[in-house]
């Protein structure tokens, strides 16, 4: 492999400090004439990427609304009682709202942006863009009207959606990896930048991923559980963390002005993640009757992960490394630093969570749910958020503005500090209540503050998204800020 | 052009060989499990509660798995791979913010008490924060012929007519009462016994013949007031005050004041039916008892209940029990 990839290539890495002045993509928008072809291409990215971040930000708005409503449930379980507002059929369409609305359309703006930056060339197709666009939203439209109407698959996580609908997301992926890849190939660098390995290979894995799930043949009985425990999981960690950690490996060097720490390393874990990670979904189901052997499996590697992840947040660390500082005036580098600590806390703890005897006391209890929030939402969602008011404002040449930026970040991490901790004291508790084998009565009594923590989080984190609305709005249509000291330290440090 | 098929070719064939390997392969094979001794497909009313239960999510909250672990000894004997032939989509769950419900027929099986849980769950468990389902009950002014209202509590019914479960609510039910555990063959019972209601230990309660020997141990208050509120409460209610109209009042019962525990602990031993109790005549049974439960556990509940909520019952011993056991029904 060729391990120095695009830093010192001839391929310019997207911020190579000596070079961002002449051809770093934040200049492009700035510097002198382009020429009016380039100016309309740049445009036209730069509305791709505006739609699908407005998109997402709907979607976002949408599904933690639904999270909201169900929260308050766990208290008040007559709220809202009827069909259409029963909690077994808003809780999917919470999930599948954010994982298929929020999460996949705003990273899929995201890896094209990156991917026609970082290649110094235009989008093979802006038109398959716009389709992916519609694509994805009508799946996830179709998608959430089934579920409300009782239309499920089965009770199977993150793929309830009857299987006419997750066909139209499946074609969403394949325009996408189609569109993706055509634009990696009319690269004008010779090297393939790290960061579009993780977006491209997310895009073509998660095609397989979803493909798997849908054929019928081997999925009755047990064998269902087997794709379940394979899906379930696959679907988070091959395609939102690639994604994600593809963006943070352009956005950090963008953002502090110097390159990866370690482009090896992350090659590195690029490899160590494609082959452990699929391994291990078997881990959902300890003391299940799947076979011991597939549970022993999925335990081993879940160790294994600790390989890739530990190496993966080393590199952005590292990268941040002696720049800290920083982070008191660019909120963009704070989310992106949460975001890190957040892959390297969540993946951690999914580690120690699989060994059998912490899963006979956390398994099944909310522990899991702190869990999927401290990884989905720590993780992912702030390093989308990051990529967003990182790259976003290079693209449109608008900014938000400082207090915008506050109020998006500070209730969006205290409230999800108080989301997970609560759930993860609770969800020990619940665990333990069992274990003394007290009736289970008591593990719902017992859980009731709990409960009310997390939606007092969880109201902190909805109510911050509205702000994220605003920033968004600010950075495509609305009235831009003066561009953020961030940019500006930037081009000092050049 | 080859470094792009090296990266994104090179990775998506490694990916798919190992979704294949990882997802399709054990999927093809798991699918073949046959199914375990006594496990039998669904009634086509059960079947469609089955769809009525996916459609609204019960799984989200309740699981269908039992794992070998003590604490799920409550919940029945721990799943085998035979007992989910005929389950799909699988419903095993992933969390359990309601009991696991592997076995739930055999632990619940009156349906007055499910129909009043599933209309409103805070009518017979009052902590509970299920969602009602009321809407799969009309409510009318008279029955049809044939249909029995549920007995729900004042306090839950509608203030005009009678509640008659639905078409969805029947079936709901004929799939919840026929989630009950096929019994494992000997051999494997032996080391993973079934345990269908709950001893005060949470351990299964072995059957008359262990319990019978050790009988004439104490009264164990503790004890008493746990087995009570694991088999007993959910229709007679923590404070002994039953649910009006469907579940009698345990408080100032006849039977459990009587001198003569006779009656006391042949309802507990043998269930009930259409006995008058206390002036109101109740629509369903009372379930039996005796096969699930020891002399000695009937025996703790059975004072539990003579001593409690002001009751003044003379306390029984194992061997009354034993002999009324012997009596046989
Ligand atoms: C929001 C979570 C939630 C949902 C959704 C839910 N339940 Fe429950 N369920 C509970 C809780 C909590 C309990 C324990 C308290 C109680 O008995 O009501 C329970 C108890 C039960 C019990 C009694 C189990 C026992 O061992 O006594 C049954 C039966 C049941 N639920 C059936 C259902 C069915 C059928 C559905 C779907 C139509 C459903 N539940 C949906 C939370 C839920
Ligand atoms: C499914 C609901 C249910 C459960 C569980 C239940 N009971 Fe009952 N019980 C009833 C009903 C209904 C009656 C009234 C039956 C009748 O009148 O025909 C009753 C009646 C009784 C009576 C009064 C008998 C009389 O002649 O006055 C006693 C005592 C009693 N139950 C004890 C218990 C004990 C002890 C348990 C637990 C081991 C228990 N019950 C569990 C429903 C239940």
């Amino acid at each position: 492999m060729h391990v120095s990839g695009g830093i010192h290539g001839d391929a310019l890495p997207p911020a190579q400090p000596a070079e961002v002045k002449k051809t770093g993509p934040a200049m492009e928008m700035a510097t002198a004439h382009p020429s009016s072809a380039a100016r309309r291409d740049d445009q036209a990215l730069a509305r791709v990427f505006s739609a699908y971040t407005i998109c997402s930000v709907a979607w976002l708005l949408f599904a933690t609304f639904i999270g909201i409503v169900l929260a308050y449930k766990f208290g008040a379980p007559d709220f809202g009682s009827g069909a259409w507002l029963t909690f077994g059929r808003l809780r999917p369409i919470h999930t599948n709202a954010t994982f298929y609305g929020w999460a996949s359309i705003a990273l899929v703006g995201l890896a094209y942006y990156i991917a026609v930056r970082s290649c110094r060339t235009t989008l093979y197709s802006t038109r398959l863009a716009w389709v992916g666009l519609w694509l994805f939203n009508l799946a996830a439209i179709a998608g959430t009207i089934a579920l409300d109407l009782g239309y499920s698959a089965g009770d199977l996580e993150y793929r309830e959606w009857p299987w006419p609908i997750r066909l139209i997301f499946l074609a969403a992926l394949g325009v996408t990896a189609w569109n993706l890849v055509a634009t990696v190939a009319r690269r004008t660098t010779d090297d393939i930048y790290l960061s579009n390995w993780y977006t491209m290979g997310g895009v073509l894995w998660t095609c397989i991923i979803a493909i798997v799930a849908i054929l019928p043949w081997y999925q009755y009985g047990l064998g269902q559980v087997s794709v379940s425990g394979f899906y379930m999981h696959n679907a988070v960690g091959m395609w939102f963390t690639p994604l994600a950690l593809g963006m943070f490996y352009y956005a950090l060097p963008k953002l502090l002005n110097r390159p990866i720490y370690s482009y090896a390393l992350g090659v590195f874990a690029f490899w160590t993640n494609l082959v452990f990670y699929p391994i291990i979904g078997a881990h959902h189901f300890l003391f299940s009757p799947l076979p011991w052997w597939l549970q022993t499996t999925a335990i081993v590697f879940s160790v294994a992960m600790l390989v890739p992840v530990l190496g993966g947040s080393a590199n952005f660390l590292l990268t941040m490394r002696g720049r800290f500082g920083e982070l008191r005036h660019s909120y963009p580098l704070a989310f992106i630093l949460v975001g890190v600590i957040g892959y390297l806390v969540g993946s951690t703890q999914g580690t120690v969570e699989a060994f059998r005897s912490l899963q006979a006391v956390w398994h099944l209890t909310n522990f899991t749910v702190g869990h999927s929030h401290l990884t989905m939402y720590g993780f992912v969602t702030f390093a989308i958020w990051g990529g967003v008011y990182a790259l976003l404002p290079a693209a449109t040449d608008k900014y938000p503005g400082q207090i915008g930026l506050a109020l998006h970040f500070w209730p969006a991490l205290v409230g999800s500090f108080i989301y997970v901790i609560s759930l993860s004291i609770g969800g020990t508790i619940q665990g333990l209540d069992w274990v003394r084998e007290l009736p289970f009565i008591q593990s719902v009594v017992d859980m009731q503050p709990f409960y009310v923590w997390r939606g007092v989080g969880g109201s902190l984190m909805f109510l911050s998204h509205f702000a994220f609305a605003w920033n968004v709005w600010r950075m495509t249509f609305g009235h831009s800020a003066r561009p953020m000291a961030l940019v500006a330290a930037a081009e000092e440090a050049a | 052009m080859n470094k792009l098929l090296l990266i994104a070719g090179g990775s998506t064939l490694v990916y798919g060989g190992i979704a294949i390997l990882m997802g399709v392969l054990p999927g093809i094979t798991l699918s073949q499990t046959p199914a375990g001794p006594g496990v039998k497909p669904l009634t086509a009313i059960e079947a469609e509660g089955r769809a009525v239960y996916v459609a609204n999510g019960c799984s989200y909250c309740h699981t269908q798995q039992v794992r070998p672990l003590s604490q799920d000894k409550v919940f029945g004997r721990p799943s085998a791979p035979g007992d989910f032939a005929y389950q799909t989509p699988e419903l095993l769950g992933s969390e359990r913010t309601g009991p696991d419900l592997t076995n739930v027929g055999a632990r619940q099986p009156s349906p007055v008490w499910q129909y009043i849980h599933l209309y409103n769950p805070r009518a017979v468990v009052p902590a509970s924060i299920m969602p009602s389902f009321s809407w799969m009950f009309d409510v009318v002014d008279k029955a049809p012929a044939g249909v029995t209202p549920v007995p729900l509590p004042k306090a839950y019914a509608p203030a005009h007519g009678v509640v008659v479960p639905k078409r969805e609510a029947q079936a709901l039910l004929a799939y919840l009462l026929s989630l009950k555990q096929a019994p494992l063959p000997t051999a494997q019972a032996a080391a993973a016994p079934s345990g269908q209601p709950m001893a005060a230990t949470g351990k299964p309660a072995h059957a008359p013949a262990v319990a019978a020997a050790p009988a004439g141990s104490a009264y164990d208050a503790a004890k008493g007031e746990q087995l009570f509120s694991a088999n007993c409460s959910a229709c007679h209610q923590a404070t002994g005050e039953g649910v009006p109209e469907a579940f009698p009042p345990l408080k100032g019962n006849a039977a459990v004041n009587d001198a003569d525990p006779t009656q006391h602990i042949r309802t507990v031993l043998y269930g009930l039916e259409n006995v008058v109790v206390g002036g109101v005549k109740y629509e369903s049974p009372m379930p039996e008892f005796g096969s699930m439960l020891s002399d000695d556990d009937i025996a703790n509940i059975i004072d539990y209940e003579r001593s409690s909520w002001g009751n003044h019952g003379k306390p029984v011993t194992a061997q009354q029990v034993a002999a009324e056991r012997a009596k046989g029904k």
